[in-house]
C-alpha cells in the first residue's frame, strides 16, 4: 500500500504542475486574476504534495523495504539511518524527485512574496517553474519510477509499479547498497548543494522569460531576482568544492578535479551563472548588455537542466560512453525545446532590448565587465569543446579523439589568468570613460609592489614561469582590493570624522554588494593560491615497505610501524589499517593511518588516505596494497601537495564573502532606486 | 569609430580563443583505438598519444612489488557500444574476448601500484604510448569489472 499511496502522490502532483501551467496561460491570455490567482494556488500545493510523497520514500528507504527497486539499488542493512535518509538522492530515480522538492519549495517561496506592481509577471513565472516541475515530476511517474517494486513470475524478476497478471510480490532479503564512495559526509552534502544551485538558477530565468513575455524589458526582472542569483551561485559554487573536497578525502588519487565530463557539466553552468553575475551589474548601472543577460540566463538555464541529466544519468560509471538511459532523449527533447522557445521569445523581443547608451570607452568598468564575460565564455567554449570533442572528430574524420586534463589546463591557464588580471584592473576603472593614464596612476603602485612580491618567491620558492606570472597576479587582485578598502575607508574616515574601524565597517555595511564582490575576490586569490600549488608543485613518490623501514619525499620521511585489519560486521565493513610515523628534516611530527575498508555489500574498496594538512602543505598518504602474510610488507603512495590548503580555507573566506553580499538589506527597495539614481547621474552628464 | 574599434578587439579575442583551442587539442589529443586498430595502423601508430582499451588476459599478469612494474595483455574488444550491447552485453564480450586464442592482442607495461581491480575478464582503459616493439606503456590505467555493475533486478536464488 505504501508504495502505491507515494506514487498516486506523485502523480497527483504531475497533474496539479500541469493544471498550473495551463492556468497561468488561460489566466494571463484572458487577464483572469482569478485563473492566474488559482495557478498560484495550484502551484502552492506542489511542495506539500511532492514533501508527501518525499516522505514515503524515505519511510520506505529507512526501513527497509528492498521489495522497491529503488531501496534495493541505493540502500542496504549495514547502512546507518542518516545514511538511509540521503541515499534519497544516491540513485537517479530519487533524485529525481528530489529536484522536483527543491523547486516546489523555491517556486513557493517566490509566489507568496508581495506582487503588487510586478504582478504581470506572475503568471509567467508560474508557467516557467510549473512547466519545470512537470518535466521532472512527469520523468518519475512514467520512467524513473522510485515506487516501483519487484514481481515474481516463472522464476524471473522484473521491476513494475503494478502488479503483473499471476505475479507474487518478490523481497530481497538485503538491499545493494549505497555505493561505499558516496558514503562520505562531503558526498552527503556535495549533491544537494549542486542541485540548489541548479534548482536556484530556474527563478532568474522564469522571471527573463516572463519580462520577454510581457515586454517589461527594463531591468526590474533582474533587480526582483538578484538575490536568487547570488544563493544560486552560492550553492552551486559550493556544491563544486564541496565535490572537490570529497574527491581529495575519499578517491585517493591526490587531486580534487579531474576534469571529467561530469565535472565539466557542473562547471558549466557556473561559468555562465558567474558572467550573468557580472553583467547584469553593467545593465543595472548603465542600461546596457541587455540582450546579452537574457542569452546568459536561458544558457544557464539550459546547462543546468544539461547538468542535472549529465550527473544523474550514470555516466559515472563508465568511463566514455554516455549512457543508454531511457530518460536521455527526454532531456534531450527538454533542452532543446526550452532552448528554442527562449531563444525565439529573445529574438522577437530583441528591438526592445536595445542598450539605452553606448559603450564608449575600451577600458571603462563596463568594457572591462564585458571582456570578463568574453573570458567566461571563452571557458565555457573549451569545456563545450572538450566534452563533444569525440563525438565531432567521430563526425568528421573517421578517427575517435578525446581530450584529457592537458587541453583543459592549456587552454583554460591563460583566459583564467585575464580573468586575474581583469579582476585586479576593474575595480579602479570608471564607469563610462577611463583611459590608460587614470587607471596607470590607480594601479602602479600595486603592480610595482606585486613585481616585488614575485621577485621573493623567485629568489625563495620557484623559478616556473607559470607560477610566476601566477604569484604575480594573485599579489596584484589582493594589493588593488585591499587598497580599495583602504581608499574608501580613509575618505569615509575624513569626511564623517570616523574612527578608522568604524569607517570601514560602515562603509562595506553600505555597499555590501561591492564589498561583498571584493571579498569573493580575494577569496578566489586563496583559492588560486592553492591550485597553483598542486597543480605546479605536487610531488609524488610510491614504494612498497617492510616494517620500520622508510620513505623520503621532500622535507618529509614515513617509517612504516604496522598494520592491522579487522571486520566490523554491523557496517558490513572489513578495515585494514596502517600506521606510519612522520618526519620532517628529522623531527618527529606524529603518526598517520592511512586506511583501506572494504565493503562487503558492493565487494569495493575505498582507499582513505593519512593526511597532515599544514597553510604551507599537505602530506597525504594512501595504503594502496598490502600482503597480511608475507614479509613483503605494504605499499604506500606519498604526495606532498604544496599550499593546496588554501583552497579550503579560500572557500571560506568565498563563502563569507557570499552571504556578506547577499544578505538582506534593511529596506532593499529603498537603496536600490537611491543607488540607480546616484549611478544614473555621470551617465546623464556624459 | 567607437563600433570598429569594439568589433576589432572582439574579432582580436575570438581568434585568440580560436588559437587557444586548436593548439591545445593539437597538442593534447588522444585517439581511442582499439586492440585492431593498434595492430592494424602498426608503425604509424608508434609514439601518438593512445587510449586503448581491451580485455584483460588473467594468465599474463605479473607484478613484482619491488619495481612496481606491472605487464599483463589486453585482447581485442569492440569499441562501440552499440555493438558490445547488441552481443549480450560488456560481460559477455570480455569474456568471449579472453576466450579466444584468435584475437589480437597487446601486451601492456604499467609502472605503479597493481589496482585491485585487475583480473581477468576486466576490461582495461589504458592512455599511454606504443613503443616500436609494438609494447604498450601505459601512464594511466583504469578497470571496468563487469560484476561490479550487477543488474538492477537482483537474482531469484537470494530470497
Amino acid at each position: 500500500m505504501i508504495p502505491e499511496f507515494g506514487y498516486g502522490v506523485l502523480a497527483v502532483s504531475f497533474f496539479v504542475a500541469l493544471y498550473s501551467v495551463g492556468a497561468a496561460v488561460y489566466g494571463a491570455q484572458k487577464k483572469s486574476l482569478a485563473m492566474i490567482e488559482s495557478a498560484r494556488r495550484a502551484m502552492l500545493l506542489l511542495f506539500p504534495l511532492i514533501t508527501i510523497s518525499a516522505a514515503t520514500l524515505i519511510y520506505l528507504l529507512v526501513n527497509d523495504h528492498y521489495e522497491v527497486s529503488f531501496v534495493y539499488e541505493v540502500t542496504s542493512r549495514s547502512m546507518p539511518t542518516y545514511l538511509k535518509v540521503t541515499a534519497w538522492w544516491g540513485g537517479q530515480a530519487g533524485s529525481l524527485v528530489f529536484w522536483s522538492w527543491l523547486l516546489s519549495a523555491f517556486a513557493s517561496a517566490v509566489t507568496i512574496r508581495k506582487w503588487e506592481r510586478d504582478i504581470e509577471f506572475l503568471p509567467w513565472v508560474i508557467v516557467v517553474a510549473s512547466l519545470t516541475a512537470a518535466f521532472f515530476l512527469g520523468l518519475t511517474v512514467f520512467y524513473e519510477n522510485p515506487f516501483m517494486r519487484f514481481w515474481s513470475m516463472n522464476g524471473s524478476v522484473e521491476p513494475s509499479m503494478f502488479p503483473p497478471a499471476g505475479a507474487t510480490l518478490f523481497t530481497p532479503q538485503d538491499g545493494r547498497g549505497l555505493n561505499p564512495l558516496l558514503r562520505h559526509p562531503g558526498m552527503v552534502i556535495h549533491p544537494p548543494m549542486l542541485y540548489l544551485g541548479f534548482v536556484s538558477f530556474v527563478i532568474p530565468y522564469a522571471f527573463a522569460i516572463a519580462a520577454l513575455i510581457t515586454g517589461r524589458t527594463d531591468d526590474r526582472w533582474i533587480r526582483l531576482t538578484r538575490r536568487w542569483t547570488l544563493w544560486a551561485w552560492l550553492f552551486l559554487s559550493f556544491g563544486l568544492v564541496l565535490g572537490g573536497r570529497w574527491a581529495y578525502d575519499v578517491l585517493g588519487w591526490g587531486g580534487y578535479w579531474g576534469w571529467d565530463p561530469v565535472e565539466i557539466a557542473a562547471f558549466m553552468p557556473w561559468l555562465t551563472g558567474t558572467a550573468f553575475l557580472h553583467s547584469v551589474m553593467i545593465q543595472e548601472k548603465r542600461g546596457l548588455l541587455k540582450q546579452w543577460n537574457m542569452i546568459l540566463i536561458i544558457l544557464t538555464y539550459a546547462l543546468v537542466i544539461f547538468g542535472t541529466f549529465l550527473t544523474r544519468s550514470g555516466v559515472l560509471s563508465s568511463v566514455h560512453a554516455f549512457a543508454e538511459s531511457a530518460i536521455g532523449p527526454l532531456f534531450f527533447a527538454f533542452i532543446g525545446l526550452t532552448f528554442i522557445s527562449s531563444i525565439a521569445l529573445l529574438i522577437w523581443r530583441w528591438p526592445l532590448l536595445r542598450a539605452e547608451t553606448e559603450m564608449k570607452s575600451m577600458l571603462s568598468r563596463e568594457a572591462l565587465f564585458l571582456l570578463n564575460n568574453l573570458l567566461f565564455m571563452s571557458v565555457l567554449v573549451v569545456c563545450f569543446w572538450g566534452v563533444v570533442s569525440p563525438l565531432m572528430s567521430e563526425l568528421f574524420t573517421n578517427q575517435k579523439i578525446t581530450l584529457g586534463p592537458p587541453f583543459y589546463e592549456r587552454a583554460t591557464a591563460p583566459l583564467f589568468a585575464g580573468l586575474m588580471l581583469l579582476m585586479g584592473i576593474a575595480p579602479l576603472s570608471a564607469w563610462g570613460h577611463s583611459t590608460i593614464q587614470t587607471l596607470g596612476r590607480a594601479l602602479w603602485k600595486s603592480a610595482l609592489v606585486a613585481a616585488a612580491v614575485t621577485a621573493v618567491a623567485y629568489f625563495t620558492y620557484t623559478s616556473n614561469l607559470i607560477a610566476l606570472i601566477g604569484f604575480f597576479l594573485i599579489a596584484f587582485v589582493v594589493l588593488v582590493t585591499a587598497q580599495e578598502f583602504w581608499r574608501g575607508a580613509r575618505a569615509r574616515q575624513s569626511a564623517q570624522h570616523e574612527n578608522f574601524f568604524v569607517a570601514l565597517t560602515r562603509l562595506m555595511g553600505r555597499n555590501r554588494r561591492r564589498y561583498g564582490g571584493y571579498i569573493i575576490h580575494i577569496s578566489m586569490m586563496m583559492m588560486a593560491i592553492g591550485i597553483l600549488g598542486i597543480e605546479i608543485f605536487q610531488a609524488e613518490t610510491q614504494n612498497t615497505l617492510k616494517q620500520g623501514e622508510s620513505l623520503t619525499l621532500e622535507n618529509y620521511t614515513i617509517t612504516y610501524r604496522e598494520i592491522a585489519s579487522w571486520d566490523n560486521n554491523g557496517a558490513g565493513v572489513n578495515y585494514t589499517r596502517a600506521v606510519i610515523d612522520v618526519q620532517e628534516n628529522g623531527v618527529y611530527l606524529g603518526k598517520l593511518t592511512p586506511r583501506i575498508d572494504y565493503y562487503f555489500d558492493s565487494q569495493q574498496n575505498m582507499t582513505i588516505p593519512g593526511q597532515r594538512s599544514t597553510m604551507r602543505d599537505d602530506l597525504y598518504v594512501l595504503l594502496v596494497d598490502w600482503q597480511p602474510a608475507s614479509a613483503d610488507g605494504a605499499t604506500f603512495k606519498v604526495f606532498v601537495n604544496p599550499l593546496v590548503n588554501w583552497l579550503w580555507v579560500g572557500s571560506f573566506a568565498f563563502l563569507a564573502g557570499v552571504l556578506f553580499a547577499a544578505w538582506p538589506d534593511k529596506d532593499p527597495a529603498e537603496e536600490r532606486s537611491h543607488t540607480r539614481q546616484v549611478a544614473k547621474q555621470p551617465s546623464a552628464a556624459d | 569609430m567607437q563600433k570598429t574599434k569594439f568589433l576589432f578587439g572582439g574579432l582580436l579575442i575570438l581568434a585568440a580563443v580560436a588559437y587557444l583551442i586548436v593548439s591545445s587539442t593539437q597538442a593534447s589529443k588522444e585517439y581511442f583505438m582499439t586492440v585492431n586498430e593498434v595492430k592494424a595502423e602498426g608503425a604509424a601508430a608508434v609514439g601518438k598519444s593512445i587510449r586503448l582499451s581491451g580485455a584483460v588476459i588473467g594468465d599474463t599478469i605479473q607484478y613484482d612489488a619491488q619495481t612496481l612494474t606491472l605487464t599483463f595483455d589486453v585482447a581485442h574488444v569492440s569499441g562501440d557500444n552499440a555493438e558490445i550491447e547488441s552481443q549480450g552485453g560488456l560481460a559477455v564480450v570480455l569474456k568471449a574476448a579472453v576466450a579466444d586464442p584468435s584475437r589480437q592482442r597487446v601486451k601492456v607495461v604499467y609502472v605503479g601500484v597493481k589496482p585491485d581491480l585487475l583480473r581477468s575478464e576486466a576490461q582495461a582503459i589504458m592512455t599511454g604510448k606504443l613503443d616500436a616493439q609494438g609494447v604498450f606503456h601505459a601512464d594511466e590505467l583504469l578497470l571496468k569489472c563487469p560484476t561490479k555493475y550487477e543488474e538492477a533486478v537482483p537474482q531469484q536464488a537470494s530470497n
